[in-house]
């Protein structure tokens, strides 16, 4: 039967202990254990229901806890058409989540506005609040959502341990007018 | 009892003598026309009466002629008599530059949101009403949205290329 456990991180290890770097082994935790608020609106979001179904399963990633509560998610998946009169909550919502928080556009509409191109309708969720990784698609099937959650993965996996306190970063926070 | 665009006309007709400026009947539905002071009594008659039974407003919404000077604007009640099977639709118009109407929130409390729609989206006025304020769009959007000289596409965007959409310059001329 092949392993399915997780890889393990470079290191030095002996008889009783193993050496590696924070940000290695934390990183590897966080990734195999994101908890995800999934801020589904659309079309998106019923894909997104059935990717966390049986067939397409994203618990096999670790997220078979979803958070509807901000405090306790790490990952924001906006998954459908975000209204302008909604842009102020969604906002709301990503400032009360806890650091590190991560956040995935599913969906032509989140991503840019999509296929509503009009006054009511927020051009993209970036014009609101700042995102990692974008799933293009109306709506994008299963496998292109689980694909762009490995991505997320990959980040959450090498980022470095200091990245949320560097000036970079406030500085992106400052932009969006977040904190 | 038995409804019908005849039976209705000549019972408004009968009450309220004059108040049908004009109707007319599409795909079989009746649609009166009058005027913004005499829509409330119509209203207000065709709910009480004990033969019409019209208990029902189906919708309140507006609409933008912008080539109808004097009439540019319009407000269009359908109603319904649940009892009866019958529906019917009333229009009144009025001029852009003065768009104030009285409420029918006194009549059918389901005027309340449709009315607030109405002036979201049309800047109707309405007289009376107990919290005329924006609905559906961002509070503080300062135009009015259905009018007919305001795109649907949203001004704001800075990333759009109108190449991509058919928008170079070469609009309505054939491809060569």
């Amino acid at each position: 039967m092949a392993d399915k456990s997780v890889e393990m991180p470079e290191g030095y290890g002996g008889e009783g202990f193993f050496a590696t770097s924070l940000a290695q082994a934390v990183g590897k935790a966080r990734a195999n254990s994101l908890w995800p608020l999934p801020f589904a609106t659309s079309c998106c979001g019923i894909e997104f229901m059935a990717t966390m179904g049986a067939n397409y399963d994203l618990s096999r990633f670790g997220m078979e806890r979803l958070s509807f509560s901000p405090r306790q998610a790490d990952l924001l998946m906006v998954m459908g058409t975000i209204a302008k009169k909604m842009g102020p909550v969604l906002k709301q919502v990503y400032t009360q989540m806890a650091e590190p928080k991560w956040v995935i556009a599913v969906g032509a509409c989140a991503s840019s506005g999509g296929i509503f191109d009009t006054y009511s309708v927020l051009q993209g969720i970036d014009k609101v609040i700042p995102v990692d990784v974008y799933v293009p698609g109306c709506p994008p099937r299963p496998e292109q959502i689980i694909d762009g959650i490995m991505k997320i993965q990959e980040l959450v996996r090498n980022e470095p341990a200091r990245r949320r306190y560097s000036a970079e970063y406030q500085h992106l926070m400052e932009k969006y007018q977040i904190g | 009892m038995h409804l019908s665009n005849d039976i209705l006309l000549a019972a408004i007709e009968q009450q309220l003598p004059g108040v049908v400026l004009s109707h007319e009947e599409s795909y079989g539905m009746l649609t009166l026309e009058t005027t913004r002071e005499q829509i409330i009594p119509i209203l207000e008659f065709v709910k009480n009466d004990a033969n019409l039974q019209v208990n029902f407003l189906t919708s309140l919404c507006g609409i933008h002629y912008p080539d109808q000077p004097g009439r540019e604007l319009g407000v269009v009640y359908h109603l319904q008599s649940m009892r009866n099977n019958f529906r019917f639709r009333i229009k009144i118009f009025f001029s852009i530059d003065d768009p104030i109407v009285p409420t029918a929130t006194t009549v059918w409390l389901a005027a309340n949101w449709m009315e607030r729609e109405t002036y979201d989206f049309y800047g109707v006025l309405f007289t009376g009403h107990p919290n005329l304020k924006r609905i559906l769009n961002v509070d503080d959007l300062d135009v009015f949205p259905m009018r007919k000289e305001y795109k649907l596409e949203d001004g704001t965007r800075t990333d759009k290329d109108d190449r991509f959409f058919g928008r170079d310059g070469h609009e309505g001329q054939l491809l060569e």
